[in-house]
């Protein structure tokens, strides 16, 4: 059995992996690559398709972890950011999802069963290419292109193919429409009351531009309050921002959100050509800083972060405290894109 | 009472209820319907209520086509949403669209209890509120009692079985139409209040709302009267704990422009006061048909009277149409354009503000009013520039923006500063209380200020400086920066928070001197020499400071060793004569009056001498009178606005080692709470002892008990002062607070009074003057965590659980264990003949540690809260730690 992540996170910060993307991109696998011998004569393109390197390279998959694990990371999330229906009908491979899914987790597993301290495995599922707030027709604002049952439906599967693989957590992600991620949750308390033990959960947002809002247009503070039900281990914000423009959104989380915080950014914003230049040390200083000021529980990276960024993020949250979760009285507390909290005084005028 | 507090849901997004909008959606022209969600938002509605309930509608189409479209109107979609149906596939399929966590309206247990909690499970899983009607398998609850009864049983179920907080439950407990000529309908009104106030009282956190315009069901057609029964029925079910009702804003009106008869015959019925009520309203109703709040908009006749009236009449209503003319038919009459201001539209809103602080106008309505009021002084300052220009008075010297920061409710003090600045020509941008660091970084930016000024009163708020200060170096900010507030001082603004930024951190200590250090940071000559002269006090400081921070203390253990002896041998402690828990509502402020100690009012507006010499003070006597009078008149006032409450527990408690245990019961078996005490650490002199608070508390095997109290002046405290400030009316404000401080104050004096004389009865001789009270010549102390006994904020905590203070008295505490209302005053009983107040001073990193296991919390986590008791410097400590990790 597994050491007890909960006791854990109350010792030290934990470290989580960094961006599984940038290093397959690293590699620079070509369409051959990606097919393996199982879909050499699949008929669309599957180039891009990462997920789909855990069935065809596990090795390079596995190998990737553990990368990430030698560098200090105690959590490493899945190759299955678009392992869901929904995802893979760009490639037209809806069918094998939960062959996805599980060969996934099992590339996770191997690299940890390969190291003797505890390190645990987070279920990603990423926010699918579609989303359930925004009409994809300007003309038509009511449409949907997608809708929160179906989004549901594929959770759902993605979820329980996760779980059955042996996944130590869940990690909703790179959440840009708080419905498409609510979706989410709402299939994982199904399975929780058919009966499936569902691991912790951690949510995790993403914060599009200098804003400060959520694609959908929601605060952070107001993208937490329509997720608290679901209880998380964490909530946190990745993607899109690096961790200078991060930091201010993940202090209001911070001030607000009565569980863990996780934030990993990208290694800065990107250059003209989509890559990203912060280097390691430079995404630790401000990392470190976060942990100094008591802001953090869980860090790591997204976008453009490797290995070498993950090795100096945990040298510069090594021994420092992490963030204490404060327990609020219970409160009514409402959102729309901003949150409303009863029995607060709002300044007339 | 919390009428600032009232939420209001808009109702016109309800086809049931709005003819007009349920016509746009029949019809599908959902672009109307979204203008008509548009004003209510506009018009202050803080949730808005969906419903699309007509049968000739596909309903469950309706609400996902109205809800989507509404997800791409940013200013719609910034309000949740209250998704409201009675078919559950309706509400399923709102809940689908929402992003935002919405409030369900509604679920009941009319089917019984498996469908009941299967709907709210599901509810559950899409996170949002929900409203529960006060519905069984027997029918809707017509009686208090009933309803009372179908809550409780929904709240168990809620809270036990479906996963749900207390606090996203919302209770209706039916609002049904009176004056229907039926006889047992005559109560409805009343028990729709009697019910409440039973859910407030006994459902924690729980919230009540309702439909409001089903009340007066029966006088369709007579506004005047329908708008007179909202009026009066929120007026009593708002004072009983009603937290939010779907509302018409159009449809309410101010309660005390309700004809005198009317209103009276409207309270007879809802009261249900007399049998006639019923035949007696509908005898004079028709005498009001056309005199309602739309008529005296539209009717001209209030037009006819003189301007002054003219501009009353235009803010109690909220008219903005003619404000414009009638402020410029003012101006021209009068000297200066800040006349006009200080005169007729003042009065105004002094009206306003009194009907609101009674209760009789409701919070949308003084929004109104305040827009009004913008209006009118939009349109005089073009003029006030001028008049400026041409009495050679340029504009203001400079602009300071004041907060008080995060965490932190107090403001006496900034407000007192930024007044100050005001008169001397400054301008003040005030931020309020509890701003969090970006809104200060942000608006500092934004209106371009010369100077942040940050205030505090708490412990905690000093980190929060400190973290301003680091923001604004990372932020490249190179403004002056002021520090002020009880906490704050000279030495820690040079040790702690001037080396996070570089730009100048002055410690200001109180209002006079603002203006003197301001004037000189904004002279391009003046300021080099002045920040050089500070960083040069600092640099001192720092030098002296950290010699001093290691200051010598003796291990904890040396320091346990001589402990003070209580002589539990020979020494019975008394029993208290009422254990428990006692709730004290509604005190009057005359009763504690009498316990007010005035020498702290006269320091807060910085007059320093002792009460009542300072009134015959040669210098400033004459002030001193005037503002004591001015004091005793506002206390008159604040008699009828404010609600005092104190909560008072008595616990059978033994000490355990620096611990004091408090029992769940006189078994003394189950511990209910531990408070963590800290021991003086310096070297004493022979035969003083090196005390802890646990030392008056006898040891386990001896029976002995430990009070706790929190008492408040109320949230009006806050109402009240917000209220003058928004006027413009600052000395008032400040008066208010002040006040409402020293009645907390002097309400602590008093219960204590009542605990050593009865409750716990340990002195029932006692006979003492205020004089003696104030100076503590009775036996026993009553130490409040976060001051020198016992210098933990967080035992506030548990202190507060213990009390239940949030649901007995209303007291809050923020992140950083600050009291709201800030009028509050909470603490610890100790009845020890040999109890006396201290302050344990500096302690080392020995106690730290174990203080920090005792309370289950990092050793970091215990420095923060004591970082002012550290007699050590707790970085140094972290870096070594990192050294040897």
């Amino acid at each position: 059995m597994h050491a007890n992540i909960e006791a854990m996170a109350g010792e030290r910060i934990l470290i989580l992996d960094g961006a599984m993307g940038t290093m397959i991109q690293e590699r620079k696998p070509d369409e051959a690559t990606y097919r393996g011998d199982r879909f050499r004569d699949h008929p669309t393109d599957l180039a891009g398709n990462n997920e789909l390197l855990s069935l065809t390279q596990p090795e390079m998959i596995t190998d990737i972890h553990r990368a990430f694990i030698e560098a200090g990371a105690d959590i490493i999330c899945t190759n299955t950011f678009s392992a869901s229906r929904i995802s893979q009908a760009d490639y037209d491979l809806q069918e094998i999802c939960v062959e996805l899914n599980l060969a996934s987790t099992e590339c996770a597993r191997k690299a940890v069963e390969s190291v003797d301290r505890p390190v645990w495995i987070a279920g990603a599922i990423g926010p699918t290419n579609q989303t359930a707030s925004i009409s994809p027709d300007v003309n038509d604002p009511g449409m949907r292109k997608v809708t929160f049952d179906d989004l549901a439906l594929a959770y759902g599967e993605a979820a329980k193919a996760l779980i059955e693989g042996g996944v130590d957590l869940i990690l909703i992600e790179t959440i840009f429409d708080t419905l498409n991620a609510k979706a989410a949750v709402y299939a994982l308390e199904t399975l929780r009351d058919e009966g499936v033990a569902v691991p912790p959960l951690m949510i995790s947002g993403t914060i599009t531009d200098r804003s400060g809002r959520t694609l959908t247009g929601q605060t952070p503070e107001a993208f937490w309050i329509s997720l608290s039900h679901a209880k998380p281990f964490s909530v946190g914000l990745n993607c899109a921002l690096g961790a200078a423009e991060m930091r201010p959104h993940i202090r209001a989380l911070s001030d607000i959100a009565d569980t863990r915080i996780c934030a990993y950014p990208n290694a800065g914003l990107p250059n003209e050509m989509g890559g990203y230049d912060e280097r390691p040390e430079e995404t630790a200083a401000y990392l470190g800083a976060w942990a100094d000021a008591g802001l953090v529980n869980i860090v790591g990276g997204c976008c453009g972060t490797t290995p070498d960024h993950i090795r100096a993020i945990a040298e510069a949250v090594r021994g420092k405290a992490p963030r204490n979760v404060p327990r609020f009285h219970p409160r009514l507390r409402l959102s729309g894109l901003e949150m409303f909290e009863a029995d607060r005084e709002e300044a007339a005028a | 009472m919390n009428v600032a507090t009232f939420i209001n849901i808009g109702e016109r997004t309800n086809v049931t209820g709005s003819a007009k909008f349920k016509k746009l959606i029949m019809e599908g022209d959902y672009a109307a319907g979204l203008e008509v969600a548009r004003s209510q938002v506009e018009n202050g509605a803080q949730i808005i209520d969906v419903n699309m309930d007509e049968g000739l509608l596909e309903s469950e189409q309706a609400m996902t086509t109205f809800l989507n479209l509404i997800a791409s109107e940013p200013d719609i979609s910034r309000v949740p949403v209250m998704i409201d149906s009675s078919k559950w596939s309706v509400i399923e399929a709102g809940l689908k669209c929402t992003q935002g966590k919405s409030v369900v309206n509604s679920i009941s247990l009319k089917e019984g209890e498996e469908p009941f909690l299967e709907q709210a499970r599901i509810i559950r899983r899409y996170g949002a509120a929900v409203v529960v009607m006060a519905f069984d398998e027997d029918g809707q609850a017509e009686t208090a009692g009933h309803k009372f009864r179908i809550c409780e049983r929904s709240y168990r179920l809620l809270t036990e079985k479906a996963g749900f907080s207390p606090a996203d439950i919302i209770f209706d407990p039916n609002i049904f139409a009176v004056a229907t000529g039926i006889e047992e309908h005559n109560n409805y009104a009343v028990a729709f209040i009697e019910a409440t106030k039973m859910i407030k009282e006994r459902l924690p956190y729980a919230h009540v709302s309702g439909g409001l315009s089903n009340i007066s069901f029966s006088f369709r057609g007579n506004n005047p009267v329908r708008e007179a029964m909202h009026s009066v029925f929120l007026y009593h079910a708002i004072r009983a704990g009603l937290d939010m009702a779907i509302v018409n804003a159009g449809q309410i009106t101010v309660y005390d422009d309700i004809p005198e008869e009317l209103r009276e015959h409207v309270e007879d019925v809802l009261l249900n006061r007399r049998d006639d009520a019923t035949e007696r309203l509908l005898a004079i109703a028709d005498n009001y048909r056309g005199s309602g709040e739309a008529q005296k908009k539209a009717d001209p006749k209030w037009r006819e009277a003189p301007v002054e009236e003219r501009l009353r009449h235009a803010l109690v209503h909220g008219i903005t149409e003619f404000v414009v003319d009638d402020t410029e038919e003012c101006r021209q009459r009068a000297e200066k354009p800040l006349d006009v201001i200080e005169g007729p539209l003042m009065e105004g809103m002094n009206v306003v503000g009194d009907l609101f602080g009674a209760g009789k106008m409701f919070l949308p309505q003084v929004v109104k009013s305040a827009r009004v009021m913008k209006a009118a002084v939009a349109h005089l300052i073009p003029f006030m520039e001028e008049e400026k220009k041409r009495s050679g008075d340029t504009s203001a010297k400079g602009r300071i923006l004041m907060a008080t920061v995060k965490g932190d409710v107090h403001d006496i003090g900034k407000n007192i500063v930024g007044v100050v600045l005001q008169c001397n020509n400054y301008d003040v941008v005030d931020l309020g209380v509890m701003v969090p660091t970006e809104d200060i970084l942000e608006k500092a930016r934004e209106e371009k200020v010369d100077i942040i000024g940050l205030s505090g009163l708490i412990t905690p708020s000093l980190d929060r400086m400190v973290d301003v200060a680091s923001e604004m170096k990372r932020a490249g900010f190179d403004l002056p920066l002021l520090i002020g507030g009880a906490t704050t001082s000279k030495k820690h603004t040079a040790l702690k928070i001037a080396p996070e930024y570089d730009h100048g951190v002055l410690h200001v200590d109180d209002a006079s001197k603002a203006v003197g250090v301001v004037s000189r940071l904004l002279s391009r000559t003046a300021r080099p020499d002045l920040l050089a002269e500070v960083a040069a006090d600092q640099e001192k400081m720092r030098g002296s400071g950290s010699k001093e921070k290691a200051r010598p203390v003796i291990s904890i253990a040396q320091a346990r060793a001589n402990k003070f002896d209580g002589g539990f041998d020979s020494y019975s402690p008394p029993k208290p004569n009422v254990a428990g828990l006692q709730v004290f509502d509604n005190i009057p402020v005359d009763d504690i009056a009498p316990f007010i100690d005035w020498t702290p009012f006269f320091q807060t507006w910085e007059m320093s001498g002792g009460f009542p010499a300072i009134l015959d003070d040669p210098d400033k006597g004459p002030a001193a009178r005037d503002l004591y009078d001015n004091a005793q008149a506002m206390l008159k006032r604040v008699g009828n606005w404010f609600h005092p409450k104190a909560v008072i527990g008595l616990w059978p408690a033994n000490s355990e080692g620096d611990d004091i245990t408090v029992w769940a019961s006189e078994a003394r078996d189950r511990p209910q709470a531990r408070f963590s005490m800290l021991r003086q650490q310096g070297r004493k002199s022979r035969d003083r002892p090196n005390l802890c608070l646990s030392d008056f508390i006898a040891p386990i095997g001896a029976p002995d008990w430990l009070g706790g109290f929190a008492v408040t002046a109320g949230p009006e405290v806050h109402e009240i002062a917000n209220r003058f400030k928004e006027e413009g009316n600052d000395y008032d404000s400040i008066m208010v607070q002040a006040l409402g401080d020293r009645l907390a104050e002097a309400l602590a004096e008093a219960m204590h009074a009542r605990v050593r004389k009865e409750l716990w009865g340990y002195a029932p001789e006692e006979t003492m003057s205020n004089n003696e009270l104030i100076s503590e010549s009775y036996r026993g102390i009553r130490p409040a965590p976060g001051y020198p006994a016992c210098p933990d904020h967080t035992g506030k905590r548990v202190l507060f659980d213990l009390l239940q203070a949030p649901k007995h008295v209303g007291i809050e505490l923020t992140e950083s264990c600050a009291m709201w209302p800030a009028a509050s005053v909470s603490g610890l009983y100790f009845a020890h003949p040999g109890s006396s107040y201290f302050g344990v001073g500096r302690i080392g990193e020995d106690q730290v540690e174990d203080y920090a296991r005792r309370r289950g919390v990092t050793v970091t986590e215990a420095e923060t809260w004591l970082s002012p008791s550290l007699a050590y410097d707790a970085g140094a400590r972290a870096a070594e730690l990192k050294k040897t990790a």
